[in-house]
């Protein structure tokens, strides 16, 4: 059988992100097709995350599927020491397929090579989560009309936010052009530059958000200061105004540019952002509902 | 007697075995803990800080009347890359070869991750190797150090 995982995005070629976005946009047409009649979708959330639970399960019921399992560990057989084999086991022998989300890293791939069912990584740790890129990807198509020649410009947390080195990873297929804004504590890791530099991807880096970076930019993706990834508070509250955006700094921005965040958001992104017409992070987080509708059908191989 | 002329002595004692030679002092005891040799039966010499032409110092360790298979003995290249395997039968050299990287490491190398499954849960390890000095985990994709490693 074709192995048919998404467990990180760097297991999708070209051609299959490129399918999957076709597919996505089938959905956005028509959200509600009989695809998974009589499909059961196993929805296992080891750890809470009620924004991308309600994603992957109203994907399960606008195609007619159902779901079962569980929306916190706290209430699952885990909490008595249960292995995850043991319910990805269990699990497999009721489901046609295992949407999971778990703390650990690498969960989602271990499961997958025990699990006889398909499995959807939906979060592993800060390791990967493949359905928010392929939502990123869509969004950007979507917007642009296009993958290929775009300046994307990351704001804010670029160390320890995964979200941004997976969109990189999966960016590399289409000519793209970085530019890295972060504060020192939480610029761009070493790793990820040295990926850019191997396959020939043009960036810079800078400390300084200004209205020259945005000008320039297509895509322009916001990401959430956590406050408890300073070891100076001090650092954190000066940091976190200077990578706020407001509507003001939008003045001379290219027509196309549109705002995106992988959401919730705190002050990253000022409130007078949300009426201009560069806003898009709430359509963003819509498109999850289409892109995790393909990435379902694909793994069922339907 | 001569530096070299010791060691030749010192293979030549080995009537029949494997002489594992050019292992990093710092990594001997690992080599040890890789193969097993403390739970083994057979004549065991294991020296260290012993000078060499090309290493400056080295491990060495003989080991009595074995044969142990190829894939055994490359899991030593993941501490000692440079090791050199002396198969010896009736006081001769009769095969001589350098360890080889396995393209994956199965069960051999913890990982440094705490919050990595392989970590959480009474399973394997699994590594790809991306060159000699660095590994990366199958499971949660950290990149750890060959001077990093910590064995299972
Ligand atoms: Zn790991």
């Amino acid at each position: 059988m074709q192995n048919r995982n998404l467990v990180s995005i760097s297991d999708l070629t070209k051609d299959e992100i490129l399918a999957l976005l076709r597919r996505a946009k089938e959905f956005e047409k028509n959200p509600n097709q009989h695809i998974l009649d009589g499909k059961v979708v196993g929805s296992l959330f080891f750890e809470p995350s009620t924004r991308t639970r309600l994603s992957f399960e109203t994907a399960v019921n606008r195609l007619g599927g159902r779901v079962i399992g569980f929306s916190d560990a706290r209430t699952s057989s885990q909490s008595k020491g249960e292995t995850l084999k043991d319910t990805i086991m269990m699990v497999a022998n009721y489901a046609d397929l295992i949407v999971m989300r778990h703390p650990l890293e690498g969960a989602a791939r271990y499961a997958s090579e025990i699990s006889k069912v398909p499995i959807v990584n939906a979060g592993d740790g800060s390791n990967q989560h493949p359905s928010q890129t392929m939502l990123d990807l869509y969004t950007i198509y979507q917007t642009q009309g296009t993958l290929d020649n775009l300046t994307i410009t990351m704001v804010g947390d670029l160390k320890y936010g995964r979200t941004v080195h997976s969109l990189l990873e999966a960016m590399h297929y289409f000519n793209p052009k970085f530019i890295f804004v972060a504060c020192d504590e939480l610029k761009m890791p070493q790793q990820y530059k040295d990926y850019c530099k191997e396959l020939g991807i043009e960036y810079e880096e800078t400390r300084d958000f200004s209205e020259d970076v945005i000008n320039k930019t297509d895509i322009l993706y916001m990401t959430r200061v956590q406050r408890e990834r300073f070891s100076d508070l001090m650092e954190y509250e000066r940091v976190k105004n200077i990578y706020t955006l407001t509507a003001s700094m939008l003045k001379g921005c290219k027509p196309n540019l549109r705002v995106l965040h992988p959401l919730p958001r705190v002050t990253e992104i000022a409130q007078d952002v949300d009426d201009t017409p560069q806003a898009y992070y709430f359509e963003q987080a819509l498109n999850g509902l289409y892109t995790r509708e393909a990435i379902i059908c694909r793994a069922l191989g339907l | 007697m001569s530096i070299q002329g010791k060691k030749e002595l010192a293979v030549a004692a080995l009537q029949n075995g494997i002489v594992i030679d050019h292992i990093p002092c710092p990594a001997l005891f690992k080599v040890v803990n890789i193969l097993g040799i403390e739970n083994m039966e057979n004549g065991v010499f294991i020296g260290n800080n012993l000078s060499s032409r090309s290493m400056g110092h080295k491990g060495l360790i003989k080991i009595a009347d074995i044969d142990l298979p190829k894939e055994t003995l490359n899991r030593i290249a993941v501490v000692a890359p440079n090791a050199v395997i002396n198969i010896i039968k009736d006081y001769e050299v009769v095969e001589k070869h350098k360890v080889e990287l396995p393209e994956d490491l199965f069960d051999i190398v913890k990982c440094t991750n705490p919050k990595c499954i392989s970590n959480n849960e009474p399973m394997s390890t699994h590594f790809h190797v991306l060159d000699k000095d660095e590994f990366k985990c199958h499971f949660c994709e950290r990149i750890v150090s060959r001077e990093e490693v910590v064995l299972k």
